[in-house]
């Protein structure tokens, strides 16, 4: 659904990626893997809109999408959790889910969505009326990502979901993408530096390394790979 | 009784319709009690209401800084002297109109601005508030707009059905007040949706409000036209109460004061924007009449109110970061805290039959519309607080 061709992004003088194919099929889980730098977060930035590239395509059921500004990506299916952030802390934790979907139009699906989200995230349920500022770390990642689904994305581009997570939550994470994918045939695209728990629900993996491409396979291939683990995923 | 406080409390536009009529009554005794004199100072307060509540909007709650404003209201009020000097219109359709050319005027300079930030967009609206007045001293337009010396306006008439001795200040005071009413009423409904909740996102963090699909550039433009609109809409009444349009009434100060009264009235808040106005009109004479009664020479008694009120400014300030809006919030829920510790003292072994999280059983006054209405701005200051410890 999502195809990437020859994309190069320039910060100033500063080239982060350089000429990066992907391919992503649709109800699967992709994940991007690298070191620190390696240019994963500017792919995500520039397939959602943030980012304008120097060359190169994005798209996405054959639209192409680095032309549009990032509303209209938005409205395109396409949801970005970013790797920080993603939160509006002077809204309440409902007010931020409700955001998440205001595009849609839709009231009464939009409050079935945001007790959806509630139910997945039982955290936020609680903290409800809370201004997004008074929540943890962690807290403010789900609402993140429960911000992003409650627009009902097609694709969900999230960038290193587990930063902060306890071993537990990640798991739990993880699953719940996996699940998206599965049950709602959503299609994701994981940016992760923690590359064990992502390949463990990944379909494929991409290895970037200095805005290039290393590696793209199965991710049972890539686990499988020692050499590959051993020089760009350090496990 | 029980049903009506029922309805104000689910209802914002049923409780924002109630405390507009309770202020156009409470302006009805106000105005009649007092002197002419007064009643101008209120007609003062009143449309730079209108002008402070717009940039409140704009400002305080999208983030995007004006200094134009003052020119806005050079917009609005050249536009009524104008219209009824060349056409005549009833004062209703007078006012519209100032508040529609503005709008117009909000569409230009919000299309510019909404691609600026901070400093940029403040030499931007700097240049706009600087360069607008100078308009009327350009030499195609002097006859036109009457150069240096502005338009006069005739005064606008009382109803014959006031009677015969009724003072035409009371009349421009209730047409003023009317008029800061309606846009208060106005304003106060459009922030508390979807157009408020937005704005305050796009403000707080520009590309998660994107990323959520809020369109930030048409928001801005938006937001600017409406704060233009009621800018245009005091710049009118301005006019109509000074029965004058004229280059010297929208100096670049009063851009300026415009900003300190938002701040100091409590940046985003509404009512904030009304404490904002009122210390814009009565700091000033008070400082003077302070002055002229201190018994210093001329030479120092001049100078005298300019100091005092910057003082007065600087001395808000430091005791009420958050405006005065949100310092006396400040107390209204010191007081209300404490008045429920000692109706309900016993943290003995009751605390631990009501539970945390029970409502409290001398909580009463939870209920006041009053509180209810609170509750969204306190969570908006509680971010806000947040907010500036980050930065
Ligand atoms: N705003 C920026 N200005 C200039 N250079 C940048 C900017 N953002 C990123 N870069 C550079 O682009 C390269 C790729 O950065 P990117 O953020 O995409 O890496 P990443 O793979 O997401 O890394 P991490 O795992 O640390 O998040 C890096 O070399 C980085 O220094
Ligand atoms: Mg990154």
């Amino acid at each position: 659904m999502l195809e990437v061709k020859g994309l190069t992004v320039h910060y100033g003088a500063v080239r982060a990626l350089g000429g990066v194919d992907l391919s992503v099929d649709e109800g699967s889980v992709t994940a991007v893997l690298g070191a620190n730098g390696a240019g994963k977060t500017t792919l995500l930035r520039t397939v959602s809109g943030l980012l304008k590239p120097r060359a190169g395509s994005v798209e996405l059921d054959g639209r192409e999408l680095t032309r549009l500004p990032v509303e209209d990506i938005v409205r395109l299916g396409v949801a970005h959790v970013p790797q920080s952030g993603g939160v509006i802390t002077e809204l309440t934790v409902e007010e931020n889910l409700r955001l998440g979907g205001l595009w849609r139009r839709d009231r009464a699906a939009l409050t079935r969505r945001v007790a959806e989200m509630y139910e997945l995230f039982p955290p936020l349920a609680e903290r409800r009326a809370r201004t997004a500022a008074t929540l943890s770390g962690g807290e403010r990642q789900m609402l993140a990502l429960a911000r992003a689904l409650t627009g009902g994305p097609r694709l969900l581009l999230v960038d290193e979901p587990s930063l902060g997570l306890a071993p537990r939550v990640v798991a739990q994470l993880m699953a719940v993408l996996r699940r998206l994918c599965d049950e709602d045939g959503r299609t994701v695209l994981l940016v992760e530096q923690n590359a064990r728990s992502a390949l463990s629900v990944a379909d494929r993996a991409v290895v970037l390394d200095l805005g290039a491409v290393v590696a793209a396979e199965a991710a049972a291939t890539l686990a499988a790979d020692d050499r590959l683990r051993h020089a760009y995923l350090g496990f | 009784m029980g049903t009506v406080l029922n309805v104000l409390r689910r209802s914002t536009l049923a409780r924002h319709t109630a405390a507009a009529l309770a202020a156009i009554v409470a302006l009805y005794f106000l105005t009649t009690a007092v002197g002419p004199y007064r009643d101008l100072q209120i007609a003062q307060a009143a449309y730079l209401t209108c002008a402070v509540a717009g940039l409140t909007v704009l400002t305080g709650l999208g983030g995007q800084i004006s200094l134009g404003h003052g020119a806005f209201m050079a917009v609005g009020a050249y536009t009524a002297v104008l219209v009824i000097g060349h056409w005549g219109w009833p004062l209703a359709a007078v006012l519209a109109a100032a508040a529609g050319v503005t709008a117009v005027a909000g569409v230009v300079v919000g299309a510019v601005a909404a691609r600026l930030h901070g400093p940029y967009l403040a030499g931007a609206t700097l240049a706009f508030a600087v360069g607008l007045p100078g308009l009327a001293n350009y030499k195609p337009l002097t006859d036109e707009l009457g150069g240096q010396n502005g338009l006069t306006l005739v005064p606008p008439i009382p109803p014959a059905g006031l009677g015969e001795t009724f003072p035409l200040e009371r009349w421009q005071s209730w047409i003023a007040c009317l008029g800061a009413v309606i846009t208060l009423f106005l304003l106060g409904n459009l922030v508390r949706g979807r157009f408020g909740r937005t704005l305050r996102a796009s403000r707080d963090d520009e590309i998660a409000a994107a990323l959520s699909g809020v369109r930030v550039a048409r928001l801005r433009i938006t937001a600017t036209v409406v704060s233009a609109a009621a800018a245009g809409l005091g710049g009118g009444l301005l006019a109509v109460v000074a029965t004058l349009a004229a280059p010297g009434a929208f100096p670049l100060t009063l851009s300026l004061q415009l900003i300190a009264a938002i701040i100091i009235g409590g940046l985003g808040s509404l009512p904030g924007a009304v404490w904002g106005a009122l210390i814009l009109v009565y700091v000033p004479t008070w400082a003077s009449d302070l002055s002229t009664s201190s018994g210093f020479s001329h030479n120092i008694a001049s100078n005298l109110p300019l100091a005092i009120y910057g003082l007065v400014l600087i001395v808000v300030t430091l005791a009420f970061p958050r405006g005065l809006q949100g310092g006396l919030r400040d107390i209204g829920g010191a007081v209300r805290r404490r008045a429920r510790k000692r109706r309900d003292p016993a943290p003995g072994p009751r605390a631990s039959t009501s539970g945390p999280t029970t409502t409290h059983p001398g909580g009463a006054d939870e209920a006041t519309p009053d509180q209810a209405g609170a509750r969204p701005d306190d969570r908006g200051d509680a971010g806000g607080r947040g907010e500036r410890l980050r930065r």
